[in-house]
């Protein structure tokens, strides 16, 4: 017998999947041929271990969801959400080194101070006091001024009547508020504002790339909170032909869910910069993310072919990554980090949802 | 003031796996166990691999039957925490003395050695996993991890009856097996 066969025989043996006379006789077996009779005792501490193995891994995913969750929900400190537990560790871990630094700085100061002091001729007393009376003026107006100023800055809101239309779809790439969408859907606009069932904010364009059809914008707004991570990952593929895709959007005055799939690998007239798929989508889905079933974003829905319909043309994920790329290269103060990793690969798609909705917007523009 | 019922109640969720129950300890414990490593020289990524990994410990522990702790949920992870955490800072030579304080902490140095086993072993699994490569991989993670059907199986990986996907799981584990053995002896000998 292969060593193959007696494989199976164990291990429907130990699973009690063997009819009653096999059973008999393979019981009959156990006790004749001590090799099989090892056999089956190797197998059982063999598939145990296998099992046990499972469980764990299963655990450590659930702690490892449970962890990024309550961090996102702000019911647990997370160095992604505030970078104190950071300035402390780093405190902690340099403080000997610092204190040293500090002292010999402190040292160097007040001997320079010294000599200076003592050098330096001194200067008529009454001129310095004069001068000295009118810098405090000064500095006090500058004072005055720049709060009158911050609280021009401050009033962040959105003015209550003013008339939006929508313009479109757009998705949170960045958790410190940095959102995609299409270039065409924000050229021309004032004032930009989006708004889904958390909140209405107001963002500003950071970026816009015309020829791409992207645009990168900034929430500017007093109320935005911030999120602690994405769900989804952006991807720099754009998948295999046939893979099922699904997408979020604002055609209407709701989120509106479809599904199709990757149709084909260039856009619009053999555009190479985006791809075609084949789903429903109206003029407000430009900007939506589209979504593969692992949770990652591969492209961002562009438009439609005017003459046809049932098929629409995505902007490739990996122009997302050049874009923000470019624009930290030209401001390095804009602080973007796409995540390269979607915590929602291995949930069921209506659970998948639930969660990206949080994150798509609506454009409204003036 | 909570109740040892209610800690009870927690652990047998616990076991169970029940997302719910791990959720309520994951929030009541993790800020206080992320203070403790933070302010003994780690980072917040080290808390939630400790913090993690003592969750770890008190799942194997309530999953072997017990459901009594003799101390509460906080001073037992807070414990297993510690423990672990010196341990490391030991290895990397971090090692920053702190005063023992007797009253917080309850005795787990036989749990952490029989986790560090566990993990080991585990460690090897997983390894031998990985040294199988594709398709025997995710074929023998579909049906032994996530216990999916045959048929199921057969048609996700293309194969075109269960019987044959089947025979091809029996090689693989065959193989699999051999790995898993070959490493598992030689961790035996060498301790």
């Amino acid at each position: 017998m292969s060593e193959l066969n007696m494989l199976e025989k164990v291990e429907r043996y130990i699973n009690g999947e063997m009819n009653p006379d096999e059973r008999v006789q393979f019981e009959q077996l156990r006790k004749t041929n001590a090799e099989v009779d090892q056999l089956v005792v190797e197998h059982t501490f063999f598939l145990q271990q296998l099992n046990r193995f499972g469980e764990w891994k299963k655990f450590r995913q659930l702690l490892q969801f449970t962890h990024t969750d309550l961090a996102e929900k702000g019911h647990i400190q997370s160095s992604r959400l505030s970078g104190k537990a950071r300035v402390i560790y780093l405190f902690n871990r340099y403080k000997r080194v610092g204190s040293i630094a500090a002292a010999i700085a402190l040292l160097t100061t007040l001997s320079i101070s010294a000599l200076v002091w003592t050098l330096s001729p001194s200067s008529p007393r009454s001129q310095f006091e004069e001068l000295n009376k009118k810098y405090s003026q000064l500095e006090y107006k500058s004072r005055k001024q720049a709060s009158e100023i911050d609280q021009i800055k401050k009033s962040k809101t959105i003015p209550v009547d003013m008339p939006f239309t929508t313009g479109g779809t757009g998705f949170i790439i960045d958790p410190k508020g940095y959102l995609v969408t299409n270039a065409h859907v924000v050229s021309g606009a004032s004032t930009i504002a989006i708004q889904n069932n958390r909140g209405e904010y107001l963002v500003e364009v950071v970026h816009i790339d015309k020829h791409r059809d992207l645009a990168i914008l900034r929430i500017n707004d007093d109320s935005f909170k911030g999120y602690g991570s994405l769900p989804y990952s952006i991807s720099k593929k754009s998948g295999q032909l046939a893979d099922p895709i699904f997408t979020l959007g604002y055609p209407r005055n709701e989120v509106v869910y479809s599904q199709g799939y990757l149709s084909a690998r260039t856009g619009y007239d053999g555009d190479t910069l985006s791809c075609q798929i084949e789903i429903s989508a109206n003029r407000g889905n430009s900007g939506s993310p589209i979504i593969n079933r692992r949770g990652e974003v591969i492209g961002i829905l562009n438009g439609r072919q005017t003459n046809a319909e049932g098929f629409a043309f995505a902007v490739q994920g990996k122009y997302i990554y050049q874009l923000s790329d470019s624009l930290r290269k030209a401001d390095p103060s804009v602080p973007i980090r796409l995540s390269g990793r979607s915590y929602i690969s291995s949930l069921e798609r209506s659970e998948q949802v639930k969660r990206i909705q949080d994150y798509v917007y609506m454009v409204k523009v003036n | 003031m909570k109740s040892e019922l209610y800690e009870e109640g927690l652990l047998k969720g616990l076991a169970e796996g029940d997302k719910r129950a791990i959720e309520i300890i994951y929030k009541d414990h993790f800020n206080s166990i992320q203070a403790l490593i933070i302010n003994n020289n780690g980072s917040s990524d080290d808390a939630k691999d400790i913090f993690q990994e003592a969750l770890i410990v008190l799942y194997e522990k309530v999953r072997s039957g017990s459901f009594e702790l003799n101390c509460q949920i906080k001073t037992y992870l807070y414990s297993v925490s510690k423990r672990l955490w010196l341990k490391k800072l030991s290895v990397s030579n971090r090692f920053v003395s702190s005063a023992e304080d007797p009253a917080s902490t309850y005795p787990v140095e036989d749990e952490i050695e029989a986790h560090e086993k566990r993990d080991a072993e585990f460690d090897m699994m997983e390894k031998a996993i990985a040294g199988l490569g594709e398709p025997c991989k995710s074929l023998l993670e579909a049906y032994y991890l996530k216990k999916q059907n045959m048929q199921v199986i057969a048609a996700s990986f293309g194969y075109t009856n269960a019987d044959n996907a089947k025979n091809q799981k029996y090689k693989c584990l065959l193989r699999l097996k051999k790995i898993f053995f070959a490493h598992y002896k030689n961790g035996i000998d060498h301790e």
